[in-house]
C-alpha cells in the first residue's frame, strides 16, 4: 500500500478549534476580537459620560496659571506659574525624596544585612527584629508614626529662645531640630570657590591613576601598593590647601532665631524628612533580606577555595564573594528603588507636595480634569518603572555568567 | 622477660571537656564574647537593648485602661501609656462604624474564616475543603445582610451548571467542548431567566435575612480582612493565567498579558485606587455606580495579579526544559501537563515569592484611607479628630501595628513550614 491511501483530509468547522494547527491562531482572532471590542466600549462609554458632564478631553489646562503655593519646591515657582510647572515641581519633589531615600535605605540596608550573618547571637537577633519589625507593619503607618514623632517630640523654635533654653542646637550650634522640620547651615558659594571645585576634580582624578597604575603593577608583579592613606591624603590635602590659600572662599551661612523661627540654612520640612526616613526604613528592611541571600547564595566551595589560595578574609570578600554576590543582589535591589519610588505617592499621608500631590491632588481638584491629570500622573511612573526595569535588563545582560 | 609492672587494659575515658567551653557560659563564650569585637558589639547590643526598653516597658506597664478621656490619663500621670483609648474605641478600630448590634456577624465571619483556611492550609483536613467552597458566599451573605437566597443562588446555579456538564458529557453527548458549551449556555440562561424569581420565591417560602449593611459603614480591621483576603484569593488564579499567558507561544495573548503586567506594576496602588474611586465611573455605561469595597477589592485584585504572575514566571522560568518535554511525550496536552507536571513545581519554587504578595497586598490594605475608606490607620486620624483624644498617637500605632504585625509575621511564618514541609531535595 502506498502513503497515497490516508484518507483526503478535509476541513471542518470544528478543527478551528481542536486541531492543534488552527487552535492557535483562532484563539487569537477571539481574543483580538474581544479585546478590540472592549476597548471601543471603555472608549464609548468614557466619551459619552464626558459629553454627560459637558467636558472634553484637552490638555489646555496645564498652561493656566496655578494659583497655589508649594512650601517645598527645587526650582523658582510662585503661584502664578503653570499648572505644567506645578506638575513638573512635584515631580522633582518625587524624585529628590526617592534619590535621597535610595542612598539611605541602601547604606542601612547592607549594615543590617551583614550583621544579621553576623556569628554574635545578640547581633544577629536584633537584627531579625528590626527586619521583621519593619517588613510585616504597613508603610503607611511608619511613615504616620515617623511624622508623629517628629513633630510631636521636638521642640518648638520658642524652646531655643532666652538664655537659659529649654533645647539646644546641635553640632557646635548649626543644627536645630523642630517641630517645623531640621535646620542645616547653608554653604555660601564665595569668589574663587570655582578654584577650589577644579582643585577638587584634579584630585579625584590623580586618585584614579593611582589605583590603576597600582592594578598594573599588582598585574605585573604581583605585590600591592599601599594606595589606601595615599589616596585619601591626595582627596583632603590639596584642598585643604587651597582653600586656606584662597582666603576661605566657601563659608556657611548658620540658621538663627528670630522671632519666632529659624530664619538663613537650609530648612528642610518634616513631611519630607519622615516620607524619606519611613521609605528608606521600610526598604532597608527588605534590602538586608535581599543583601543577606546575596552572600548566602555564595557557595562555601569559593570561600574555602580562596583561603586554600592564601588569600586574607577581606581580599575574599572584595575580590571572590562579592563580585559573584553582586550579580544576585543587585536586580532585587533596583527594582527595591523602584517600590521607593512608587511608595513615595503616600507622601499625601504627610501632606508633602510630591507629583500625585501637586499634578494628581490640588491641580485635579481645582481644574477637575481628572482623566489627563491620571493620564499624566501615570504615564510619569510608567515611564520612571520602564527607564529602571530597562537599566535592570541591561546590566543582567552585561553581568550574567558568560558559558563558554 | 621484662617485668611488665603496670600496663592499663582498659581506654581511659574522655575527659569531660572545660566547663569554660559547654553549657550555658561555653555557649555564652562562643557567641557573644568570642573577640575583642564582638565582646563590643555584645555590648553595644545589650546597651541599645537597655535603652530602649528602659523608658517603653514602664511606659507600658503602668498605662492607664479605664480613663474617660486622655486629659485624665494625664492628670493621673503624664509619663505612662494612655491604652484607655483602645478600650474606649477598640469596637471601631475592629469594626468601622458597623452597627454595634449586629457586631456578632463580623465575628462570625472572621472564626468561620479561620475555621475555613484549615483545610487549604493543613492536608490533613482537606476532606472538610467544601467547606471552603461555600464560605465565601456565607461571608458576603454575613457582612452585607440581605436575603440569603439572592446568594445562595448563585450556588445553586454554579451547582446545576456543573451538574449539567456531567450529565451531558456522560449521557448525551460525546465532545467535551460542545458539552461544555451547552453547559454554559444552560447557566447563562438559568442567572439571565430564573435566578431572580426563583430567589423571590425561595425568599417567600423560607424567609432568611439579615439586616442590609451598606458598604460605607464598613472599617477598620474588618475592612482589612475583607479587602485582604478576597484580594489574596481571587489574585493568586489570575496571576497563574497571566504567567502562563506571559510565557506562551501566541503573540498576541502573550502582548496583552506582558503589557497588563507592566503597566500595572509600573504604577504605584494609590494611583489605581484612585482611578477606583474617581474614574471609573467614566468607563462604564452612564449611570452605572457600583460599590466603592468591590471598586477597591477589584484594584487590588489587579494589582496583585500582576505581582503575583511575576513571581510565579520566576518559579516557571526555574524548571528545567526537560520536565516540559517530559510531560508531552507522556502525551500529555497542554493543561494537563500544566496541571499534573509544571505548575505544582513551579509553585513550589515560588512560594516564598507568593507569601510575599499576600504579605504586601495586606499591608497595602492600608491605602484605602487615603481614598477614605476607614481603615485602621484611617480610623486612627477619626479617632483623634475626637476633643476627648486628641493628642494620641503611639497607643493607636502601636495598637493597629501589633495586629498588622500578627497577620504578616504568620503568614511568613507559615510559608518556611510549607518550604520545609514541601522540601524533597536533601
Amino acid at each position: 500500500m502506498s502513503s497515497s491511501s490516508f484518507p483526503e483530509e478535509k476541513f471542518r468547522w470544528g478543527m478551528l478549534l481542536s486541531d492543534t494547527r488552527y487552535r492557535g491562531t483562532s484563539l487569537q482572532v477571539i481574543t483580538f476580537i474581544v479585546f478590540v471590542a472592549v476597548f471601543f466600549w471603555l472608549v464609548d462609554n468614557t466619551l459619552k459620560n464626558l459629553a454627560l458632564l459637558g467636558k472634553d478631553v484637552s490638555f489646555d489646562f496645564l498652561w493656566i496659571r496655578a494659583g497655589y503655593d508649594i512650601n517645598q519646591r527645587l526650582i523658582p515657582y510662585t503661584n502664578d506659574s503653570t499648572h505644567a510647572m506645578a506638575a513638573l515641581v512635584g515631580i522633582l519633589n518625587t524624585l529628590l525624596c526617592a534619590f535621597v531615600g535610595c542612598i539611605i535605605a541602601t547604606i542601612l540596608g547592607v549594615f543590617v544585612g551583614i550583621l544579621r550573618l553576623s556569628k554574635n547571637w545578640i547581633v544577629a537577633k536584633l537584627m531579625s527584629v528590626y527586619i521583621e519589625g519593619f517588613r510585616n507593619v504597613p508603610v503607611l503607618l511608619w511613615i504616620v508614626m515617623v511624622f508623629a514623632l517628629l513633630t510631636e517630640f521636638t521642640p518648638a523654635p520658642k524652646a531655643f529662645k532666652g538664655a537659659n533654653p529649654e533645647a539646644s542646637m546641635f553640632l557646635f550650634d548649626s543644627i536645630a531640630i523642630t517641630n517645623r522640620g531640621t535646620y542645616f547651615p547653608a554653604p555660601v558659594w564665595g569668589e574663587g570657590s570655582i578654584w577650589l571645585l577644579i582643585v577638587f576634580f584634579l584630585s579625584v582624578f590623580a586618585v584614579l591613576t593611582l589605583k590603576r597604575h597600582s592594578t598594573k603593577v599588582k598585574r605585573a608583579t604581583g605585590k600591592d601598593l599601599p594606595t589606601f592613606w595615599i589616596s585619601i591624603l591626595l582627596l583632603v590635602a590639596p584642598v585643604v590647601a587651597v582653600y586656606f590659600f584662597l582666603g576661605k572662599p566657601i563659608t556657611l551661612n548658620y540658621p538663627f532665631l528670630k522671632g519666632f523661627n529659624f530664619k538663613e540654612g537650609i530648612h528642610l520640612r518634616n513631611s519630607f524628612i519622615a516620607l524619606t526616613l519611613a521609605l528608606a526604613l521600610y526598604t532597608s528592611a527588605f534590602i538586608a533580606e535581599i543583601v543577606r541571600a546575596g552572600i548566602l547564595a555564595i557557595s562555601k566551595g569559593q570561600t574555602e577555595a580562596a583561603a586554600s589560595l592564601g588569600m586574607r578574609p577581606n581580599k575574599i570578600m572584595n575580590l571572590i564573594i562579592l563580585p559573584q554576590a553582586l550579580r544576585v543582589i543587585v536586580p532585587p535591589l533596583i527594582s527595591n528603588y523602584l517600590n521607593l519610588t512608587k511608595n513615595s505617592s503616600l507622601a499625601i499621608a504627610v501632606g508633602y507636595m510630591d507629583v500625585r500631590g501637586t499634578l494628581g491632588g490640588i491641580t485635579l481638584n481645582q481644574t477637575g480634569r481628572e482623566l489627563e491629570s491620571m493620564l499624566l500622573l501615570m504615564g510619569f511612573y510608567l515611564s520612571v518603572s520602564l527607564l529602571i526595569s530597562s537599566v535592570i535588563n541591561f546590566y543582567n545582560r552585561s553581568f550574567q555568567i558568560v558559558v563558554r | 622477660m621484662a617485668n611488665v609492672e603496670y600496663v592499663r587494659d582498659k581506654e581511659i575515658p574522655p575527659a569531660p571537656p572545660p566547663l569554660i567551653e559547654v553549657g550555658v557560659i561555653g555557649w555564652v563564650r562562643q557567641n557573644l564574647f568570642s573577640s575583642w569585637f564582638n565582646s563590643l558589639l555584645t555590648i553595644l547590643s545589650l546597651y541599645f537593648i537597655f535603652v530602649c526598653l528602659v523608658d517603653f516597658i514602664p511606659w507600658a506597664w503602668g498605662g492607664h485602661w479605664n480613663t474617660k478621656s486622655l486629659r485624665e490619663c494625664l492628670d493621673l500621670d503624664p509619663n505612662v501609656a494612655c491604652f484607655s483609648v483602645l478600650a474606649a474605641r477598640w469596637e471601631q478600630l475592629l469594626f468601622g462604624l458597623y452597627p454595634a448590634e449586629e457586631y456578632w456577624r463580623p465575628t462570625l465571619t472572621f472564626v468561620l474564616l479561620i475555621l475555613s483556611i484549615i483545610p487549604i492550609l493543613f492536608s490533613r483536613y482537606f476532606r472538610y475543603f467544601w467547606f471552603s467552597v461555600i464560605y465565601p458566599g456565607l461571608a458576603i451573605w454575613l457582612l452585607w445582610g440581605g436575603s440569603f437566597w439572592s446568594i445562595a443562588i448563585v450556588y445553586i446555579g454554579l451547582i446545576l451548571g456543573v451538574g449539567a456538564y456531567f450529565i451531558l458529557s456522560s449521557k448525551l453527548i460525546k465532545t467535551t467542548s460542545v458539552s461544555l458549551l451547552a453547559a454554559f449556555i444552560f447557566t447563562l440562561f438559568f442567572f439571565g431567566f430564573l435566578s431572580d424569581f426563583l430567589a423571590r420565591f425561595l425568599a417567600n417560602v423560607l424567609p432568611i435575612s439579615l439586616p442590609f449593611i451598606e458598604s460605607l459603614k464598613m472599617g477598620g480591621f474588618t475592612l482589612s480582612l475583607i479587602v485582604g483576603v478576597s484580594g489574596i484569593v481571587a489574585s493568586f488564579p489570575i496571576g497563574i493565567l497571566l504567567a502562563l499567558g506571559r510565557q506562551s507561544n501566541l503573540p498576541l495573548i502573550k502582548m496583552i498579558c506582558v503589557g497588563f503586567i507592566e503597566f500595572i506594576r509600573g504604577v504605584p496602588l494609590i494611583t489605581l485606587l484612585f482611578v477606583a474611586s474617581v474614574l471609573l465611573n467614566y468607563f462604564l455605561p452612564p449611570g452605572t455606580n457600583f460599590d466603592i469595597v468591590l471598586r477597591v477589592v477589584i484594584m487590588v485584585t489587579l494589582f496583585s495579579a500582576a505581582y503575583m504572575a511575576e513571581v510565579i514566571r520566576g518559579g516557571l522560568a526555574g524548571l528545567p526544559l526537560g520536565q516540559h518535554e517530559a510531560s508531552a511525550s507522556l502525551g500529555l496536552n497542554y493543561w494537563q501537563s500544566q496541571r499534573l507536571i509544571i505548575m505544582p513545581q513551579a509553585l513550589k519554587i515560588s512560594i516564598p515569592g507568593i507569601v510575599n504578595t499576600f504579605i504586601g497586598l495586606f499591608k497595602d490594605t492600608t491605602l484605602v484611607s487615603i481614598i477614605s475608606l476607614r481603615d485602621p490607620v484611617g480610623l486612627a486620624s477619626t479617632i483623634r479628630a475626637d476633643a476627648k483624644w486628641n493628642g494620641i498617637y503611639w497607643e493607636l500605632y502601636i495598637a493597629i501595628g501589633l495586629m498588622f504585625f500578627i497577620v504578616c509575621f504568620g503568614m511568613s511564618q507559615y510559608s518556611q513550614y510549607l518550604e520545609r514541609k514541601l522540601k524533597t531535595d536533601n
